[in-house]
């Protein structure tokens, strides 16, 4: 494979597109490879065809069956403010990794159907990620443990009780000292002083933390800086220029949705002068690292000696020895960012990534505090969590006491710490010497395995509680449904160990800030109903700490950097996580940022290492589509242990290196997560966190299949993104058209559509957009769209009605990268419709490419004439039609498709009409921003812009009046209502091209 | 060799090739007939109910508006089945000893909602709203036939698509003055023709015939 840098301003999505291998071309444009099923399933086409022949007769007959008797049940007694018919919406929190989002979910007849972000809540602004859309999912997950079991046997919650009572007593005279509490980092003020209580009444017990999501160097950053755990928040809004040190400020991490639109807003190229620029030396490729202005590649460890010389220019520290054998690649680089740095003083911002050691963090700080960022665009609060420590040592010193026999009795409130744990610490093996292990979570997973008690936790649609977001504001977590399996919240787990076991999480919650406002019954009620009602207390966040202590200017010499030899770099799995959401279908088959492996982890690495270590991943024509990589099995040896994984060559990842994502492996996530990818866990020990050196790779011989989404719906060359520099935009606009041809509108055969009601339509900002993915999975819930299984995703048969293509630009090493989501297009000559002989896809008065389920037969014709390949066929029954408790997460205002019927976007089209009804009841037009669609609502860069072009002063016609504004494919005349608006960048002209 | 079909065969080919058109022409006929007659779409067959509730009763007997019962109408796509509260409200007072209503009281105690079969019962991908229809001048009757004279109810109309376009297509044909939608006696004026004309202009009545209206 030779992969050289191309000349000119091209794109390319895969390597192997970038390659010109001529198999790939083959592949291409056989658009239905041969014999697709026939390899692998056992019914063959032929057979099938014989099957259907003889089913549609009498499929023709089953037309005629009249509709079977359905039963209408009304409430015996209805709740006041429900309107049968009318969904209403509940503000609640969802917290990860000890920071809440949130949230505002719909509840359609006190079932919760959908989760949206809350627009009053400072974390969100009405954004969601993934996991917080993915939730709903979660809720009605049939493999929920559901009993309360203690070795395997069902027990009711009062035996569960006694037990604990007794060991409790038992403890008393020891003053508990047998007593330990493990937790996930914990941000709920409420659980906090119930542990806290817990301790005073038993003073030897102990409270242990835990979260493999932790950010323990942003901690141990702030001690080394501060003296103290402080949290930074960072005001991108005033934020110039950008510095982010492996930091994935935007996709990932506390007040990333809050980021990403304040970053966004930053990019107007309409207000160029007061775009931002951001620099992003990093490891694995990363959303942020995708939109920065410049981006160099480099391995984990070299981020902290870089940064340190970019600190050594701005008179941070001094310089380290190693500094003068740096090429002078990076002598230019480290100018550069430290001039332009030094230009932005008070205006500059340094991001250190989590996954960065203390000793950048602390760099990052002493930088902020030099450049005069402190107080404008970053700010120092008291930390988010409870009570901060370093979990590391935590569960480490709690392994300790479990081996030494000092453990009676351990609460494990969520988390999987067998999973999870540090592989060197052997916490798996002391939990056996423990006498009482109680496990809360979710599901039955590895630890529950191990513990005597398993007590379903209780999901947070289902429990009371509270939550502190990014900037501390505390959001009250109101349940929307009843636990449908008995489950029990933290709180409740720990009232059982308190002297009132029976208390509600209701009323500890709502006592416990009953205490902290001091108010009296009645005028509480009425805060209390507010903040419920608004989903967060005001007032809450933290405040600003002006005085930091003086600012320990991080030691001269750098800490030791012992990594030699191949890196290996462990990170949180964009769509699974830690693994907590290994059971989740809709993650599990999102295309994950950058690499949009489905399904799977990988060992990723560049495209030279690959070729370094000869081990290579390469499409399979078997796939339909394209969908399959045959991809060789590496084996990973990583101090004294071993995983194997499939690699995965990414443009843009640093040579010398390999990142494995976490969260995979698992052997009791659930029916959908068993055994999918490989587990890094494995490998990743207590003082290496996040990255170390010396690992090898060594090829296995043996081959995997990837279902990598990548290589679908490819374009084959047209209809790429567009992207321009600021300078080019700024000396004429109309540059983003250079070289595409758009035919005059009067070039066409067919008569013109009037649109004299609304004409909807939506634009999409590539220059917003950071590849997150939340809009997928937002349309995903909104729209009743079925998961079909790695097998399909194989065969290229992805449902998604939205998808994010990701393009490069440059060479393989380090390319540019642009995200280009593309849902319908809803042409006004749309070539779908002319072809559809039931009149299945039709226009609609308002332009809408309508979509008619019960008309359609399945020809799939539409599908092959559209050249945006945005429409989805239902080769099987994807949907599952028979777990009681994945009926109810279903939106009712959709239909939930069979098999053999074509499907797409609709834009939401349950939207429009519930709005259009709205209004004209209300006798007026729809308001502009009153529809939002899935997609638009769940954006957090608000990239995705819906709404009337017949009203001028709307915000989608401006955006389409723009001069970077472009269609795709125009070339086509089929006029898309959904439009493009180009990618600016704003280069350093010290760096020239950035690449 | 002699002939094997007799010259008469002839004209029986003739016959029955002409013949067969008619066949096939009555065939569809038929079929078109059964898939609007009652038997496919249930029009006009009264349902058998857990309870013997008559609309005739409480509509012309007792006067009560169709909102006492289906509070929903105006707000929602859905008309709303009452509660089992609802029929207490007057039950507990008038009939409270009657053996029909034991089902009524045995639901409110037990707390256990009394399953009614559901008479108007489009596809599932169909999504109609009440509300709008409702408050753009389109009266209970107009679909729902006399409620008033229904001792168990039944479905009026065939609730079939051409049913549904029929007024889609022209509603100056069906739409009657706003404060008479709820009114089970109103009768369509002489000049429907000219008031339908004027009220569609007034409550800006749009012909949707889009597919997206109903279907999604």
């Amino acid at each position: 494979m030779t992969i050289d840098r191309t000349a000119g301003r091209e794109y390319w999505r895969t390597l192997d597109e970038l390659a010109d291998d001529p198999s790939f071309r083959e592949r291409l444009s056989n658009e239905f490879p041969s014999e697709v099923e026939a390899i692998t399933d056992p019914a063959t086409r032929r057979t099938f065809l014989k099957l259907m022949g003889a089913s549609l007769a009498l499929a023709g007959i089953t037309a005629c069956t009249r509709q079977p008797e359905e039963k209408i049940i009304p409430y015996v007694r209805q709740p006041e403010t429900l309107i049968p018919g009318k969904p209403l919406f509940f503000a609640t929190a969802m917290s990860l990794g000890g920071v809440a989002t949130g949230l505002l979910v719909e509840s359609h007849e006190g079932r919760p159907t959908k989760i949206e972000g809350n627009p009053l809540h400072p974390g969100s602004h009405g954004a969601t990620d993934v996991f917080a859309q993915a939730a709903i999912l979660g809720l009605y997950d049939p493999d929920r443990a559901r009993t309360l079991s203690h070795l395997g046997d069902i027990r009711p919650w009062s035996t569960f009780i006694a037990m604990v009572r007794a060991a409790l007593a038992a403890q008393q005279p020891l003053q508990g000292a047998g007593v330990r509490i493990l937790t996930e980092t914990v941000n709920s003020p409420a659980l906090a002083a119930q542990i806290q209580q817990l301790l005073s009444r038993f003073p030897a017990a102990k409270w242990h933390q835990w979260d493999p999501a932790s950010r323990h160097y942003a901690g141990g950053g702030a001690i080394a800086a501060f003296g103290q755990y402080l949290d930074a928040q960072y005001r991108l809004d005033q934020a110039d220029v950008i510095l982010a040190l492996d930091a994935d400020f935007l996709g990932s991490g506390p007040g990333g949705l809050r980021y990403a639109r304040d970053f966004a807003a930053r990019r107007l190229p309409a207000e160029a002068g007061r775009m931002n620029r951001l620099y992003a030396l990093e490891a694995m490729p990363t959303p942020t690292g995708s939109r920065a202005d410049h981006r160099l590649p480099l391995r984990p460890s070299e981020i902290g000696p870089v940064a340190r010389q970019i600190a050594a220019a701005l008179g941070v520290g001094s310089s380290d020895a190693a500094a003068a054998e740096r090429s002078g690649d990076i002598q230019k680089w480290v100018a550069a960012i430290a001039n332009d740095l030094q230009a932005h003083r008070g205006t500059s911002l340094v991001i250190a990534g989590d996954s960065q050691p203390a000793g950048v963090h602390a760099l990052a700080h002493a930088m902020n505090r030099s450049l005069g960022n402190v107080g404008r665009t970053v700010v120092y609060t008291d930390p988010v969590e409870a009570a901060p420590v370093d979990q590391i040592q935590s569960i480490r010193e709690l392994t300790a006491d479990m081996d030494a026999g000092q453990v009676d009795l351990l609460v494990v409130l969520g988390g999987n710490p067998v999973y999870t744990a540090p592989a060197d610490i052997p916490f798996a093996r002391a939990l056996d010497r423990v006498q009482t292990r109680v496990h809360l979570s979710q599901y039955a997973d590895e630890t529950s395995e191990l513990c005597h008690w398993q007590i379903p936790e209780a999901h947070f649609l289902e429990a009371w509680g509270d939550a502190r977001g990014f900037d501390g504001t505390v959001s009250i977590v109101q349940p929307l449904i009843a636990p449908l399996y008995g489950g029990r919240s933290a709180h409740e787990v720990l009232a059982a160990m308190s002297e009132t076991p029976e208390k509600s999480g209701y009323d500890i919650v709502r006592e416990h800030w009953m205490a902290q406002t001091g108010a009296v019954e009645t005028a509480f009620d009425r805060q209390w109903r507010r903040w419920l009602h608004d989903g967060v207390i005001p007032g809450s966040a933290l405040p600003e700490r002006t005085a930091v202590s003086a600012l320990a200017v991080p030691d001269a010499s750098p800490e030791p950097e012992t990594v030699a030899g191949l890196e290996i770099a462990f990170r949180l799995d964009p769509a699974v996580l830690d693994g907590r959401f290994a059971n989740n279908g809709w993650l599990q088959e999102l295309p994950k940022p950058i690499t949009k492996l489905t399904w799977d982890n990988a060992v990723i690495t560049s495209p030279a290492t690959a070729a370094e270590l000869r081990v290579s991943g390469r499409p399979s024509a078997q796939g339909g589509e394209h969908g399959q990589i045959i991809s060789d099995i590496v084996e990973l040896k990583y101090r004294d242990r071993a995983v194997r994984g499939a690699i995965f060559a990414v443009a843009g990842h640093p040579d010398g290196c390999v990142t494995v994502h976490l969260g995979y492996g698992r052997r009791r996530a659930g029916r959908v997560g068993n055994g999918m990818g490989f587990n890094a866990y494995a490998l990743r020990t207590a003082d290496a966190p996040m990255f170390g050196g010396g690992v090898e790779a060594t090829a296995t011989g043996e081959e995997y299949s990837l279902a990598c989404t990548q290589y679908h719906h490819l374009m084959e060359g047209r209809g790429m993104v567009r992207a321009v520099t600021r300078e080019e935009y700024m000396r004429d606009p109309r540059v983003v058209h250079e070289g595409h041809e758009e035919p005059p509108r009067t070039l066409t055969m067919y008569a013109e559509h009037k649109y004299e009601g609304y004409k909807w339509g939506m634009a999409i900002d590539v220059n917003a957009c950071i590849g997150c993915n939340a809009c997928v999975v937002g349309c995903q819930a909104e729209n009743n769209i079925p998961v079909v299984g790695k097998d399909q995703v194989l065969r290229g048969r992805e449902m998604h009605w939205i998808r994010v293509d990701s393009y490069y630009a440059g060479g393989s090493d380090n390319p540019e990268t642009y995200f280009q989501p593309v849902p319908c297009m809803h042409c006004e000559n749309a070539p779908c419709e002319v072809v559809c002989p039931v009149g299945a896809t039709v226009h609609s008065h308002e332009g809408l490419n309508d979509m008619v389920y019960n008309r359609c037969v399945g020809t799939r014709y539409c599908s092959n004439n559209c050249p945006y390949k945005v429409r989805r066929f239902n080769y099987h029954l994807y949907q599952d039609w028979d777990t009681p408790s994945l009926k109810l997460g279903r939106n009712p205002d959709v239909t939930v498709r069979s098999r053999g019927v074509m499907e797409k976007c609709t834009y939401c089209v349950q939207r429009i009409n519930s709005a259009k009804i709205e209004s004209e009841k209300e006798g007026r037009r729809i308001r502009d921003g009153e529809i939002k669609t899935a997609c638009q609502q769940a954006c957090p860069a608000d990239a995705i812009v819906f709404g009337d072009l017949n009203d001028p002063g709307s915000r989608v016609a401006a955006m389409q009046a723009e001069a970077r504004n472009y269609s795709l494919l125009a070339e086509l005349n089929t006029r898309p209502r959904t439009t493009y608006l180009a990618a600016v960048r704003n280069l350093n002209p010290e760096l020239g091209d950035g690449l | 060799m002699s002939q094997i079909f007799h010259r008469s065969a002839n004209t029986i080919s003739r016959v029955s090739i002409f013949g067969a058109v008619f066949v096939v022409a009555a065939l569809l006929t038929l079929l078109a007939m059964v898939n609007r007659s009652p038997w496919v779409t249930e029009a006009r067959v009264a349902r058998e109910q857990p309870i013997q509730f008559s609309h005739e009763r409480h509509v012309a007997g007792n006067g009560i508006d169709c909102r006492y019962c289906h509070t929903s109408v105006e707000d929602s796509r859905f008309a709303g089945i009452p509660p089992t509260k609802t029929c207490m409200n007057c039950h507990s007072e008038i009939f409270s000893n009657s053996p029909y209503l034991e089902p009524v009281r045995a639901s409110f105690s037990s707390n256990v909602p009394i399953r009614w079969t559901r008479v108007h019962d489009l596809p599932d991908f169909v999504y109609f709203n009440h509300s709008i229809h409702v408050n753009k001048g389109v009266g209970c009757t107009t679909c729902h036939g006399q409620v008033d004279r229904m001792p168990l109810m039944w479905q009026e109309s065939t609730l079939q698509m051409e049913w549904c376009l029929d007024c889609h297509r022209n509603p100056e044909r069906f739409v009657r003055p706003k404060a008479e939608v709820f009114s089970v006696d109103y009768q369509p004026p002489p000049d429907q023709a000219e008031l339908g004309k004027r009220l569609v202009a007034e409550y800006r009545i749009q012909e949707l015939t889009s597919c997206s209206t109903c279907h999604r």
